[in-house]
């Protein structure tokens, strides 16, 4: 699909890339991971893919995803699991799974996903390739196909900082067609990467390193600190009280936004349709067969939370909760130039692993405070575990994003994680 | 469904019915096996009682963030451009005729209730 007349002067121009099958690409199948979307045919390209396009890079396929982006495994997608190129009976992380897990095997550069509590940065560290999501509302979101508005970005996963960068400077900046889209000025994402990390600050959240980590993710970030702290930044302990709270927040306010975002599904313009001689018996009929379970577990948690009676008690207490943690990031960022943490508690799970919601939720504690305050979020390799890879998040402030790219980058290029390859040759 | 709640001690005995879950579905339009029913209750209740960490919170003078971008009301000069015709807009539709989306009859399911 290389389009007619790419800008032959743009680095991106002829490079493979990997689209997660939430984002619209005209006249080619996107399902969402979704029974309900099955054979599905956009009638147009989302923005953020069509700059791409336009810079010449060209789609060689689409990627499986949890359904309708909900998932941190990659295990609830209608079309069967994807298994992680460091060990194929563990999960690649979710949602975006098959957009990291086929930039870690090689098959491409780069690939795009979508972000909403960790789904870029969460795979990104579970397959050992690095994964951005940008500051909320720097990339359009036209032509996404909506799980939870308010957090929702797309980004980029590629091999190496310099390389998620580029993709993301050709696809962020303003579009009309989404009214959540920034206008203020871009400039040139890149354009400081390689200024080095000299006197930044670089605050260490206490709660970031709490219970629930794992020994071996801590020591590897841990010593990814010092490579950093080696490289001439200041290291500076800071609080973030409510990051507990944050994991509530999300799964009424995810939910709230998905359960609505979803009602479009209704068996009347597009997907599926299960004929019922009424229309109320069709919608039931229709999305009982079309949604799966983690889906419906969504939409009827979402439903309840703004239901009539329940609404002040958790939708709106909720919304209160994303002000006390978005401030305390803001009090934090008048501390530090950015937070340094894991990404993921743990590195990649065996599938089968997280059967209760709960114990999977809690695969993106560390990701989804992020995406409640919009800020930008990176996932870098720095170790494994058994084999198996592990990933440092480097947070910014707001707009901030070109800070997130150059402190990433210093980091990878004074070490060597992200050269390493997994072990294709065992997959028969 | 149970009567609205007011404490922090509500929250985290909170029990789901058999018939909120039913009250939900409908308000979802969901349609759930019995099997479903009885997991999603379960399910359910054990996440809303995770989540009533929430009211340990002071939130006392706490505004509401709906989202964080800082834009209001973006407006656009009221322009007609291009758009999708009816032909493209149809193409998925599961069934349509000529220039519209075919429904079965809306009276007959309010009569059916």
């Amino acid at each position: 699909m290389l389009r007619e007349r790419p800008d032959t002067a743009s680095p991106l121009c002829g490079i493979p890339l990997a689209l997660k099958d939430v984002l619209c690409v005209e006249n080619v199948e996107t399902t969402a991971g979704s029974n309900i979307l099955t054979r599905f045919v956009p009638p147009y390209t989302g923005t953020a893919v069509r700059r791409l396009f336009d810079a010449g890079m060209v789609c060689v396929g689409k990627t499986n995803c949890d359904e309708f982006a909900m998932g941190s495994s990659n295990e609830n997608s209608s079309f069967g699991a994807v298994g992680n190129p460091w060990d194929v009976e563990r999960v690649p992380g979710g949602s975006s799974g098959g957009s990291a897990a086929t930039v870690a095997a090689g098959s491409v550069p780069c690939s795009l996903g979508s972000d909403t509590g960790g789904s870029i940065r969460q795979p990104a560290s579970l397959t050992g390739v690095v994964g951005f999501k940008p500051t909320y509302g720097r990339v359009s979101r036209y032509g996404l196909i909506a799980f939870a508005s308010s957090l929702d970005q797309i980004g980029p996963f590629a091999r190496t900082v310099d390389d998620a960068a580029l993709v993301y400077a050709a696809m962020a900046g303003h579009d009309p067609l989404d009214s959540t889209s920034d206008p203020r000025p871009l400039g040139d994402p890149t354009s400081e990467i390689g200024g080095g990390v000299e006197g930044l600050r670089l605050g260490v959240p206490d709660e970031y390193f709490g219970e629930g980590i794992e020994p071996a993710v801590r020591v590897a970030v841990e010593d990814a600190l010092r490579v950093l702290e080696s490289q001439g930044t200041v290291l500076q302990r800071v609080s973030l009280p409510t990051t507990d709270a944050g994991l509530s927040v999300y799964y009424i306010i995810a939910p709230a936004e998905c359960s609505s975002n979803l009602a479009r599904f209704d068996g009347v313009r597009f997907g599926l349709r299960v004929e019922r001689p009424s229309v109320t018996d069709m919608y039931l009929a229709t999305r009982e067969e079309g949604f799966g379970p983690e889906v419906k577990r969504r939409v009827m948690l979402g439903t309840y939370a703004l239901s009539s009676g329940y609404y002040d008690a958790y939708y709106r207490k909720a919304q209160k909760v994303r002000t006390v943690i978005d401030s305390e990031f803001t009090r934090a960022f008048e501390q530090v130039d950015a937070l340094v943490c894991p990404t993921s508690p743990t590195v990649a799970f065996p599938m089968g692993d997280r059967s209760d919601p709960i114990s999977m939720y809690l695969s993106d504690v560390l990701t989804l405070p992020v995406n409640l305050a919009g800020l930008p979020g990176i996932s870098v390799p720095c170790g494994f575990s058994d084999g198996l890879p592990i990933g440092l998040q480097v947070i910014a402030p707001r707009f901030e994003d070109s800070r997130v790219f150059r402190i990433a980058r210093a980091y990878e290029q004074a070490t060597d994680w992200h050269t390493a390859a997994p072990p294709l040759g065992a997959v028969a | 469904m149970a009567a609205p709640l007011t404490s922090i001690d509500n929250l985290s005995l909170m029990t789901l019915t058999p018939d909120d879950v039913d009250h939900v579905a409908a308000l979802a339009r969901l349609g759930l096996d019995a099997a479903e029913r009885r997991r999603l209750g379960a399910e359910l209740e054990a996440i809303l009682q995770h989540i009533s960490v929430l009211q340990r919170v002071d939130t006392s003078d706490v505004a509401e963030t709906a989202q964080v971008g800082d834009l209001v009301n973006v407006m656009r000069d009221d322009e007609v451009g291009p758009c999708l015709g009816a032909a493209a807009a149809l193409r998925n539709a599961p069934r349509s005729d000529g220039d519209y989306f075919v429904v079965n009859a809306i009276q007959e399911s309010e009569a059916d209730g």
